[in-house]
């Protein structure tokens, strides 16, 4: 158990490294500097004498390899350079960030959990009843919604008409704020949860042991409890380790939206003014958490269902 | 109800509502998206010649729904297509020849599963700016694993069957094979994958359009339409309703179109949608 984690771990590692070469190619063949675009803000002429100084004050004048290999070095000792706004370390920066776009994640992933999956189990226990087809219903609309279309009516609702709750900003962690971004990122895994939840119960319905349990006479709640839930859970523990691993990613619109401080907005604001080294930590970051959670679905697999570790 | 394939019908309705629609944009809107814009006019409620209201600069926003969607299907329907070209190359050629190819295909398959397409996107069009080209490039580039993977793995089986041997045999060469043997042999799983593809290019243009990274205004797209919704809303929030329910009828569209042709290919095909 234990090497198949450390194995499973390092295999992140040849991920990462590519993941940031990419990253760093894309970028360094990016037109325009930040050093141009600090001059360009219409205040003063761009000043090439100006541009070379910034570039070389940034070290952006040495070649891309070189640049990458500082990079890669930088990366093995946990630094992932320093910002060009505010000249801070890209960790730090990230690290004032993070916590807030975690907060989202769960709060969005707790509401798609307790909701989604619940609905999805009594939806296929009835099947082609009223409660199902509505269910279906609902789950393929929140898969085709727009977030942020939601997100934007969900304030216009209960912000700006009902006045319950506020409609955008932080407020120092108060949970009244968290309450309609979290809903709004919480909809379409909720949706996708319903949804794999009831297709996985159907599908387990028709497996052998089931009609075995019930020939040989085991009650219902029993054969729920014993054969159906340990059997639906593997497939529903993917579908949350999919869907919380690529939050952070969906979350960038939203956080956007709702002007929530966390490392969406940032890497939003960060591309608009080409913060290339904070821009390139967020996506790394991003991947990183990508990564790890499925390892960690992985590793609790290999725990509940001894049969994967061999495979 | 049995037979009947209800999401194939409802998502075929959809989509050809929407198509139509975008082609026959001209025709039907009264007035030009961008063009006609009259301060007098500026944020009516919807009524018998604005039937969606109108916009902060008086524009009708029935007109500029109608037009976003030429811009809306051209990015989903395009990317889709240069996702799949290169999603179905690679993945053919590499379950095909194997060796350090198939190992390289891998690899970048997995590097592009590990960062989320909008992320991708979002980088890209930072680069190469605002517009259309930009977000066919930026979207074509970024969502082709998933066919990629599919490709391969039909390539896998398909590889050992008797007619791929045989045309082998018969001295056919390499491409032909691809093209002639397996290429047609998985046309239903990729068919389903680029529907549902076709939906999320569409949401993430929305998306980009929003942040102010995708198409520019005046021209209306959904996306950037909602963007300048935004700041009125509370004045006029048919401005901010109608572009949405679009993107929202356009996606519905095609993921039950997508639903539908999985259900109609392969009745006992897992439900997966990821």
């Amino acid at each position: 158990m234990l090497r198949f984690t450390i194995r499973r771990l390092f295999q992140v590692i040849p991920t990462i490294i590519a993941v940031a070469m990419l990253i760093f190619i894309i970028f360094s063949v990016i037109p325009g500097s930040f050093a141009s675009s600090l001059m360009s803000d219409g205040k003063t002429a761009s000043d090439p004498e100006m541009i070379a100084r910034l570039n070389e004050q940034f070290g952006l004048d040495k070649p891309v390899y070189e640049r990458f290999g500082t990079y890669l070095v930088g990366l093995a000792k946990l630094d992932l350079g320093t910002s060009f706004r505010t000249r801070e370390p890209v960790t730090k920066v990230i690290n004032d960030r993070i916590w807030a776009s975690l907060k989202l994640a769960i709060a969005a992933m707790v509401l798609a959990v307790v909701i989604g999956v619940p609905l999805g189990f009594i939806a296929a226990l009835k099947p082609g009843s009223l409660l199902d087809s509505i269910t279906m219903i609902g789950a393929v609309s929140g898969l085709s919604l727009p977030q942020f279309w939601l997100g934007l009516l969900l304030m216009y609702l209960f912000a700006l008409i009902l006045g319950w709750l506020p409609s955008f900003g932080y407020g120092g962690g108060d949970f009244k704020y968290l309450i309609l971004p979290a809903i709004t990122l919480g909809v379409t895994p909720l949706a996708l949860l319903a949804r794999t939840t009831r297709a996985g119960v159907l599908e387990i319905m028709n497996e052998d042991f089931i009609r075995t349990a019930q020939s040989k006479g085991m009650s219902n709640s029993r054969m729920i409890r014993w054969h159906l839930t340990r059997n639906v859970m593997v497939l529903v523990v993917t579908t949350i380790g999919l869907q919380f691993g690529s939050m952070m990613g969906q979350a960038v619109v939203i956080e956007k939206l709702f002007a929530w401080p966390g490392i969406g907005s940032l890497l939003v604001d960060s591309v608009s003014i080409r913060d290339i080294p904070v821009v390139q930590g967020t996506i790394l970051v991003i991947v990183l958490w990508f990564l790890l959670i499925n390892t960690f679905v992985d590793i609790i697999y290999a725990a509940i269902d001894p049969r994967i570790k061999q495979t | 109800m049995r037979g009947f394939n209800l999401n194939l019908w409802l998502g075929g309705f959809l989509t050809v509502l929407v198509i139509a629609g975008a082609l026959f944009a001209p025709l039907i809107a009264s007035f030009d998206p961008v063009f006609d814009a009259n301060l007098m006019n500026s944020e009516l409620p919807p009524d018998a010649t604005f039937w969606f209201g109108t916009d902060a600069q008086g524009r009708d926003v029935f007109s500029r729904v109608l037009y976003g969607a030429q811009v809306s299907l051209t990015v989903g329907i395009v990317s889709q297509i240069i996702n799949s070209v290169i999603g179905l190359s690679l993945g053919i050629s590499a379950a095909y020849w194997g060796g350090w190819w198939d190992d390289l295909v891998n690899g970048l398959t997995n590097v592009m599963l590990a960062i989320p397409s909008l992320i991708f996107a979002l980088a890209i069009m930072a680069i190469l700016g605002p517009g259309l080209p930009s977000l066919l490039i930026a979207l074509g580039l970024t969502n082709w694993s998933w066919t990629c993977r599919i490709a391969r793995s039909s390539t896998l089986s398909l590889k050992a069957q008797n007619y791929v041997q045989a045309a082998q045999t018969l001295g056919y060469s390499d491409t032909r094979i691809m093209a002639t043997q397996l290429l047609p042999n998985m046309v239903g799983p990729i068919l389903v994958i680029s529907t549902l593809g076709i939906g999320s290019a569409v949401l993430a243009e929305a998306a980009l359009s929003f942040l102010g990274l995708g198409i520019s205004p005046p021209f209306p797209s959904w996306g950037n339409m909602l963007t300048d919704a935004r700041e009125l809303i509370v004045i006029a929030p048919w401005a901010a309703v109608f572009p949405g329910l679009a993107i929202f009828v356009t996606v519905l569209g095609f993921n039950l179109l997508g639903d539908g042709l999985r259900d109609m290919l392969d009745p006992h095909m897992r439900t997966r949608s990821e």
